[in-house]
């Protein structure tokens, strides 16, 4: 009985504590760098398309809403020729990100994507394309991997040896 | 003169009972939200005011469904019940000297027959309903009805006893010298309990119980009908309120303010109680329900009844 007593008064003191609730539209919650919401599509420091068309984050996606067709540039430097996300079936896993080797696909702390289409959600690469390198400013695929183009040579990359001719006698 | 008044009072007494019933949907969802460290509904007009209009307009724009398997008439009928029932127990309610429906001499015992008529309404809704989670939220209510409404009367008699009247304004009358929530502990206790129940509110909202019975009686009905129970349920806690207030507060008693702001000041009291009761209360079993009622709450109204009555005899 006191102890029914006691927590009708305890609930009635609640009415003195601080909300729970965040009042949305006029006040935005927090979210961390890593919070998982819309994906964008990120640039080299110098400008150039991170995205190597590789497929390995389309074969990655769970619910398989990224779509992209590979093709390359007169130098023969791949990239992708479309590349679509379909934001209505997306469940911002995130595996799309794990899965790039370039960092090229990321997942931005922004979730305020409502549409009244459905067809709207489908994102094309120039809506997903943005102009900077996104949570990794000083990568670049290219000077880190070993392959050659336009503009660097094998051996030329960071941390790197110029290849060893394997028909020398010389050391 | 007579006869204007006599439009102007009921009218007037209709109009507040049913804004106030309205009303409480805002306020209880406030109140309850703020028990529960949330802001409740705030955005439709100033502090959220508008949402019961909001919440009317939806519910009348609604598919009114009636199931094919259901019993149509009575099934159309239940709601109605319940909503006439309470308001025509507000009839006899003394807001103030001369704001009253009817002056009736057995006022206490129309109140009582009027809430026990309103379960009726529950009962036949979950009969009509033709379904299982109905019918047993509609047993529910009958046996619960049943048990609570013993003690009830028998809780109210030692007022009677006091005040020598069934009129509920000579019982007002009759606290000049004291409010009877002293001399009647008990019985106020027992009476707030019963009329807890018979309001089927939290804790003792065993016959709608969302965990365990969908929406009890309710779980067929859809718009204006579901709205119409809800309606009866907010009048009820209204009624009850001011009930506890005539019996117990003395109600429109009290020193500097208009009668009928005391009145209205001390059952908006007993209204948030019952709120704060259902933002604290848990559910209690259906068993727990019975023997509480059986074995604790009848034998202490008893006592409490003759009791009152031995220390009156002795008086006189
Ligand atoms: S976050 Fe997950 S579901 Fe969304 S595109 Fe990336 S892999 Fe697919
Ligand atoms: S976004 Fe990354 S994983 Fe996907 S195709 Fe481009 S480079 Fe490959």
């Amino acid at each position: 009985m006191l102890g029914t007593l006691r927590s009708i008064w305890n609930v009635f003191l609640h009415l003195w504590h601080k909300k729970e609730t965040v009042q949305y539209p006029e006040e935005k919650p927090y979210l961390p760098p890593r919070w998982r919401g819309r994906i964008i599509l990120s640039r080299d420091a110098d400008g150039g398309e991170r995205c190597v068309a590789c497929y390995l984050c389309a074969v990655a996606c769970p619910v398989d809403c990224i779509s992209l067709q590979a093709t390359e540039d007169e130098h023969g430097r791949r990239y992708p020729e479309f590349f679509r996300i379909n934001f209505s079936r997306c469940i911002f896993c995130g595996f799309c990100e794990e899965a790039c080797p370039t960092y090229a696909i990321q997942l931005t702390p922004d979730f305020e994507m409502a549409e009244y289409k459905r067809e709207n959600l489908v994102y094309e690469k120039e809506d997903l394309l943005i102009s900077g390198p996104g949570k990794y400013p000083d990568y670049n695929f290219y000077n880190v991997a070993g392959t050659s183009i336009a503009g660097k040579d094998k051996g030329e990359a960071e941390n790197e040896r110029p290849p060893v001719d394997i028909r020398s006698l010389m050391p | 003169m007579n006869v204007l008044i006599g439009i102007i009072v009921p009218l007037g007494i209709l109009f507040s009972v049913l804004t106030v019933a309205a009303g409480l949907i805002w306020l209880e969802r406030r109140l309850l939200a703020f028990w529960q460290d949330r802001y409740g509904p705030n955005r439709v007009g100033a502090y959220g005011l508008l949402q019961p209009l909001a919440d009317a307009i939806k519910l009348m724009f609604k598919e009114d469904w009636v199931p094919p398997f259901s019993d149509k008439p009575v099934f159309i009928l239940a709601p109605i019940v319940i909503v006439i029932t309470v308001v025509l127990a507000f009839a006899v309610i003394p807001f103030a000297p001369g704001i009253v429906v009817i002056d009736l001499n057995v006022g206490l015992l129309f109140f009582l027959g009027m809430s026990s008529l309103g379960v009726y309404s529950v009962v036949l809704g979950g009969w009509a309903s033709n379904s299982k989670y109905s019918l047993l939220g509609g047993l529910r209510a009958s046996a619960q009805m049943l048990s609570y409404e013993v003690f009830m009367g028998i809780s109210v008699m030692g007022v009677v006893m006091m005040a020598g009247s069934f009129n509920l304004g000579d019982i007002i009358e009759a606290q000049r010298i004291g409010w009877f929530w002293i001399p009647q502990f008990f019985g106020m206790v027992i009476f707030i309990i019963a009329g807890l129940a018979e309001t089927r509110r939290l804790p003792f909202d065993l016959p709608e119980a969302e965990s365990e019975l969908v929406a009890g009686f309710h779980t067929e009905y859809s718009g204006m009908k579901f709205g119409l129970f809800f309606v009866g349920e907010y009048i009820g806690i209204t009624l009850v309120s001011a009930m506890i207030v005539t019996l117990y507060f003395g109600g429109w008693l009290g020193p500097f303010l208009p009668p009928i702001v005391w009145f209205t000041i001390k059952t908006f009291l007993f209204i948030c109680g019952f709120i704060l009761l259902r933002a604290a209360m848990p559910r209690p079993r259906y068993d727990q329900l019975m023997s509480y009622g059986w074995k604790i709450l009848l034998p202490i109204a008893m006592a409490n009844l003759l009791i009152t009555g031995a220390l009156l005899l002795r008086a006189m």
